[in-house]
């Protein structure tokens, strides 16, 4: 059977899976559900694996280039005979790729939720949202055009949302559930009306037809999309930003970055699921599919780098200030995926100018691996120590060696050092920067040397500094629990070894990329360099943390309150939106709407009132009033009618 | 035989007409209501006999008119006492201002 055939199951089991936990999962099988959920997830990943195997060795090329391969298509909303909306599932290199990331992840942290979330009441509906969730995101990567992508968006949306808000009865889980469905809704408003622009104008919602029509400079629906335009701005920037500003609403880009650190409240395992190696990198994956149409509009590439260039520097610069190790990880998380964006701003379509987009697919690869890696690690952490404060951590090394050995090569991936995954990607994204634009490129090298800081920091902090002050009565936990750490190492330890500019480049040919010694030298001295700066801050404990934090003073207590971008958020809801909009609003529809109606209901009930009495119930009323009629008729015809 | 004017029978039947429509208003009885429509519709047969009398001596339609009417009386006769029983049986009485449930 071919692999196109199969290829519908992979996101159709989770979707199964999901049904029948959530309908009968918590009544009739809560403890086995977490089995029954892995086992079809396990089904899936296998399904992704021979896919990707078939795709990308057996039938994928021709002639040298990756095709995109439309395997499944069915319309499913007929509106008109030239406007239908489709479900299909679409591959080519990026897709594929992300099929084998979320649901190798997915099953990493099914398998890991076995052992950490082991007790809990909900059990079943916990697996059963991870299934939700991993069909969503599957379904997502899989679209072939961009309104079933917008579906499965706000599916993931909805299936964050309910993770997050797993421990429902914790008032702060419950707000940061909110807040991060409010907050990517709002991005995605903008995505919504992205959509509309593009599909207005290119009269199709398709991606191949869609990145075709707009992309021939002959083509009438180029001509239209470009020459009109509004402030200034040509119909395709705008509607390029706006898809962007969603994909930046989800993947944590500035400023739309508040509910990231939030959605820390889920279980561990979510996070490391859900916000750190497959929901929030559907931006750049968005970005990354319409990439043909990002690379012929300069003003959008601009956008897309610099949102991506600030996000990684603000992220870093607030990660070394935290104390929450989850949240460390989430503004990591967050700098990351500013990586992979600017890397996408600043490339071009083809060839050796697409040296960016395939940085950016590669850092995305890698850092799924590493990331989730350190998530779960932390989650290990956190089961132990039952807390999330650096400050009830340190010297845990000895408790939980592969813990322990885990996050440490997690933490060199991260920071770049060779040879582990994340310096292969990361060297070929500031190859791209330094070639593209050198401002980029410094605040690249900036960031890589604060994320190899923050990330030793919480090493240290977590692993060395002081005696442990837990006893580890139940150790790193069960082989569930371990089994994924030793496993994600592993591919922490080679995923960089992948050569993976032969199958994922902007173009679907392959591309020539070679290491340059050279080139490498400054960021891993970088790197390097801030490793032994957190050594020397925090391998023991001792004064210089603080003494550091003095001296730089103001700018430490912003970076520490995270520069206070939540409260301009609060201000502008709470001050601005609120007093100007939300209440006259309100007085408006208390006063005059409510009024209007109430007027209505009132004047009616009046004049009923005035005229009751003639429905009195009384038979001789009535005829009187009948012989009244009759008798003034009479009247009427035979002395009024003339 | 001296002939009585059109407008003596006119007269008795308009003065029926209205004792039938007093009858109508002033009674509370049902029966007495029933009545006062039976004089109503007698002072119309009236009518319609002298004028069928008076003004077209060579047909007979106003007479035929007036056996028509006879009959429907009978009939609504025989509906309105029905329901006067109908009334009584609900009610325990036929005064007309005890049924007087269907109001506002």
């Amino acid at each position: 059977m071919s692999y196109q055939q199969t290829i519908f199951l992979i996101p159709l089991i989770p979707l199964v899976t999901f049904v029948i936990l959530g309908l009968f999962g918590r009544k009739y099988f809560n403890a086995s559900s977490g089995i029954i959920g892995t086992a079809s997830l396990l089904f899936s990943t296998v399904l992704s694996f021979f896919t990707a195997y078939q795709y990308f060795f057996v039938d994928g090329k021709v002639n040298g280039v990756y095709q995109k391969i439309e395997a499944v298509k069915f319309t499913w909303l007929q509106f008109s005979p030239n406007l239908s909306i489709d479900m299909g599932i679409l591959l080519d290199p990026i897709s594929v790729m992300m099929i084998v990331v979320v649901s190798f992840v997915s099953l990493m942290v099914h398998v890991f939720s076995l052992g950490y979330m082991k007790g809990e009441k909900r059990f079943a509906t916990y697996y059963a949202f991870l299934s939700l969730f991993t069909f969503s995101m599957l379904g997502l990567v899989l679209s072939s055009n961009i309104f079933q992508i917008y579906v499965f968006w706000e599916l993931v949306g909805v299936s964050s949302f309910l993770l997050i808000g797993f421990y429902y009865d914790r008032p702060s889980a419950v707000a940061a559930s909110k807040k991060a469905f409010i907050v990517t809704r709002f991005a995605d408003l903008g995505f919504l009306i992205g959509i509309l622009i593009l599909g207005f104008y290119s009269g199709t919602l398709d991606f191949g037809t869609l990145i075709e029509r707009l992309t021939s400079t002959q083509s009438t629906q180029f001509i239209g999309i470009t020459t009109a335009s509004f402030l200034d701005v040509s119909m395709l920037t705008w509607g390029l930003t706006l898809v962007f500003v969603g994909g930046a609403g989800k993947s944590a880009m500035f400023p739309l970055h508040i509910w990231l650190p939030d959605a820390m409240e889920g279980p561990t395992p979510v996070s490391a699921l859900i916000h750190a190696a497959t929901m929030v990198v559907a931006g750049v994956y968005l970005v990354a599919r319409l990439f043909p149409l990002f690379s012929i509009d300069e003003a959008s590439l601009q956008v897309v780098t610099w949102v991506g260039a600030s996000s990684a520097l603000i992220a870093a610069v607030i990660a070394c200030t935290q104390t929450d190790i989850k949240r460390v990880l989430a503004y990591s998380t967050m700098s990351q995926i500013g990586y992979m964006i600017f890397a996408l701003g600043i490339s071009r379509y083809g060839g050796e100018n697409g040296l960016g987009y395939m940085g950016s697919m590669f850092h995305l690869f890698t850092h799924a691996f590493f990331k989730s890696l350190l998530f779960l690690g932390a989650g290990v952490v956190i089961h132990l120590v039952h807390s999330n404060d650096m400050k009830d951590m340190g010297g845990l090394r000895k408790l939980m060696p592969i813990t322990h050995i885990s996050f440490l090569i997690a933490c060199l991936a991260i920071a770049g050092i060779p040879p582990f995954a994340g310096f292969f990607s990361k060297e070929e994204i500031l190859f791209a920067a330094y070639n593209a634009n050198k401002a980029v490129y410094g605040i690249a090298l900036f960031t890589a040397a604060l994320t190899a800081f923050y990330m030793f920091r919480l090493y240290f902090s977590i692993f060395w500094k002081r005696e442990a002050a837990v006893h580890g009565h139940h150790g790193e936990g069960t082989v569930s629990m371990k089994l994924p750490l030793v496993i994600l190492s592993v591919c922490a330890l080679f995923a960089g070894l992948v050569p993976f500019a032969n199958f994922i480049t902007s173009d679907g040919s392959p591309l020539e990329t070679h290491m340059d010694i050279v080139f490498s030298i400054a960021p891993v001295t970088l790197a390097v360099l801030a490793i032994l700066i957190a050594a020397n801050l925090y391998k023991t404990e001792n004064e210089k943390p603080a003494r550091l934090a003095a001296a730089l003073g103001g700018f430490y207590t912003a970076a520490k309150r995270k520069f206070y971008i939540d409260e301009v958020y609060l201000f502008i809801t709470k001050k601005v939106v609120f007093n100007l909009i939300g209440r006259p609003a309100a007085w408006i529809d208390r006063n005059v709407i409510d009024g209007m109606m109430n007027g209505l209901a009132y004047v009616t009930a009046s004049t009923s009132n005035l005229i009751k009495g003639v429905q009195s119930g009384r038979v001789q009323n009535y005829a009187l009033y009948f012989f009244a009629g009759i008798a003034g008729l009479v009247v009427l015809y035979v002395y009024l009618w003339k | 035989m001296s002939a009585v004017p059109l407008t003596h029978i006119l007269f008795v039947s308009t003065a029926l007409f209205f004792i039938g429509m007093y009858g109508l208003f002033t009674r509370r009885n049902m029966i007495s209501m029933l009545m006062s429509i039976e004089l109503i519709l007698n002072s119309i047969n009236i009518n319609f006999v002298a004028f069928n009398k008076y003004l077209y001596p060579d047909k007979l339609d106003g007479v035929f008119f007036t056996v028509f009417i006879i009959t429907i009386a009978a009939a609504e006769a025989a509906v309105a006492i029905a329901i006067i029983i109908n009334l009584y049986r609900s009610h325990k009485s036929i005064d007309v201002e005890d049924a007087a449930e269907l109001r506002y």
